[in-house]
């Protein structure tokens, strides 16, 4: 089965089509990046999968299950990290991982459980009862996507997971995304393309809310006959390249 | 279950933070000490304390809506709503989690106002047992409207519109400082027009034992409290669906 499956998925506000007919399959286990500049329609799309928006238009299956008929099953099935922290700043860094497997519906000694093997997971130990609100950027966003896997969920979103963070604390994360893979399919937004290259198997390029092209970053390369992928990237967006879907 | 813990998790990110306590228990203590102090210095029956302490309960609740607005309006702001939303929990869920933790911290703020206002001389009586519990119906009013303005203003909105204008218009159309009949006219009538002389009204006449116009007073606060909560549940939802 596949991760996900959009099918003219649409989304429309009055009388801007913010996603236009999308069209796209990521398959389960796979690290995929979904790249384009403002406006291109990254964050519509994330809401819709992630059953904050209602799709216009259109459908998504996630792990078989309709975005559009049964939110409430997709929901069961995913984590997501948004591009702020997000996270509870009085509770403790243990009190915001039990609040998260709470959502999910688990019992008291399993909320510990999962706690626990969370704090391990993602090094958290240290400041496993520090609250929240005081601690770095680079420790709050790993506690971010600790607690968008807590719950186990088949598909994780990425929203933008290394902004603002320094090298140091980019690249330890970028080591905690890929050992992710092992756990989940994961649905990666990023405006680093270095990040999208070193980390994604495939990377979905959008531009004005369609998909441009769909491929492993050395078949975008080869397609626009670029060095780099950043200018891959750029040629793609600016329609000097890459391959229509 | 979900909305338990979510509860929870409202009642601590409220009670961890030192200025909600300052203000939420301290203040209105304060202005309770204040007041005892002037009146003691007067020749005239001003603030009696048995009249005084019950209206400073009903002041104090203004605070809670303060409170109650600027978890839900922050939880938006930093997107841990979005996050949330995203999870099983259902609307229902997100509500109750906002709105039932509030009241035992209401009753808990009536009762500490009433025990710091024995010593001042408060007439010790099982009825402030009962002005507690009957401080829920305004606690419901204050707690919905925290509800609708965290759905409607962002955190830094929260704090001038529900953390000035709220406190003052609680504090100076409640009679709770001066008997309203004093002023009269259009002050009286939309003052009358509120809930807040009402809820005064309302647990000053529990406390004193007289039963006269409690009917009345518990139907404009709950009247009030029914058509907020409307509100409050409709600005939530929509706020939702915009997320």
């Amino acid at each position: 089965m596949e991760a996900i499956q959009t099918f003219s998925l649409t989304k429309r506000y009055r009388d801007v089509t913010a996603v236009d007919g999308l069209d796209l399959t990521v398959h389960e286990g796979e690290l995929f990046a979904l790249l384009g500049v403002n406006g291109a329609g990254k964050t519509t799309t994330v809401k819709m999968l992630t059953c904050l928006s209602r799709p216009s238009g259109g459908d998504a299956l996630l792990g078989g299950e309709s975005i559009v008929k049964n939110p409430a099953a997709v929901k069961a099935k995913i984590g997501v990290s948004p591009q702020e922290t997000a996270v509870a700043p009085a509770l403790t860094v243990r009190e915001n991982l039990e609040l998260m497997a709470g959502m999910y519906g688990l019992g008291r000694a399993s909320r510990r459980r999962r706690a626990e093997a969370m704090l391990e997971q993602f090094s958290l130990g240290e400041v496993a009862a520090r609250r929240a609100g005081r601690l770095s950027g680079g420790w709050q966003r790993r506690l971010s996507i600790a607690m968008a896997l807590i719950g186990a969920p088949q598909i994780l979103f990425l929203d933008e997971p290394t902004l603002g963070l320094d090298v140091i604390a980019r690249s330890e994360l970028w080591e905690t995304i890929r050992a992710l893979r092992t756990h989940a399919t994961v649905v990666l937004t990023t405006h680093y393309m270095e990040e999208a290259e070193a980390l994604a198997d495939r990377v979905g390029i959008l531009r004005g809310g369609r998909l441009l092209v769909c491929a492993t970053p050395q078949e975008i390369m080869a397609q626009t006959g670029a060095d780099r992928f950043e200018e891959a990237f750029l040629r793609v967006v600016r329609g000097e390249g890459g391959t229509e879907e | 279950m979900k909305a338990w813990i979510f509860a929870r998790r409202n009642a601590k990110e409220i009670l961890r933070d030192p200025l909600n306590l300052a203000f939420g228990i301290g203040f209105p203590v304060i202005v309770l000490l204040l007041l005892s102090a002037i009146q003691a210095n007067i020749p005239v029956s001003l603030f009696e304390i048995d009249r005084l302490a019950p209206g400073i309960t009903v002041f104090g609740l203004s605070f809670i809506t303060l409170f109650s607005a600027t978890v839900v309006a922050r939880d938006r702001t930093t997107s841990l709503l979005s996050r949330l939303y995203t999870t099983p929990m259902t609307a229902g869920g997100f509500i109750a989690g906002y709105t039932v933790p509030m009241l035992p911290i209401c009753l808990s703020q009536c009762l500490l106002c009433f025990l710091a206002a024995l010593p001042l001389g408060l007439t010790p009586t099982p009825r402030i047992l009962l002005a507690a519990a009957a401080s829920l119906a305004p606690a419901l009013f204050y707690v919905a409207l925290g509800l609708l303005c965290g759905s409607v203003f962002n955190d830094r909105q929260v704090g001038g519109i529900c953390g000035a204008l709220l406190t003052n218009l609680s504090a100076w159309l409640s009679g709770i400082w001066f008997d309203l009949e004093l002023v009269g006219g259009a002050f009286r009538r939309i003052a009358y027009a509120l809930p807040f002389v009402h809820a005064v009204e309302l647990e000053r006449a529990v406390f004193s034992g007289q039963t006269d116009g409690i009917g009345t007073h518990l139907l404009w606060v709950l009247g009030y409290a029914a058509v907020t909560s409307a509100a409050a549940v409709l600005a939530f939802l929509r706020q939702m669906k915009k997320q």
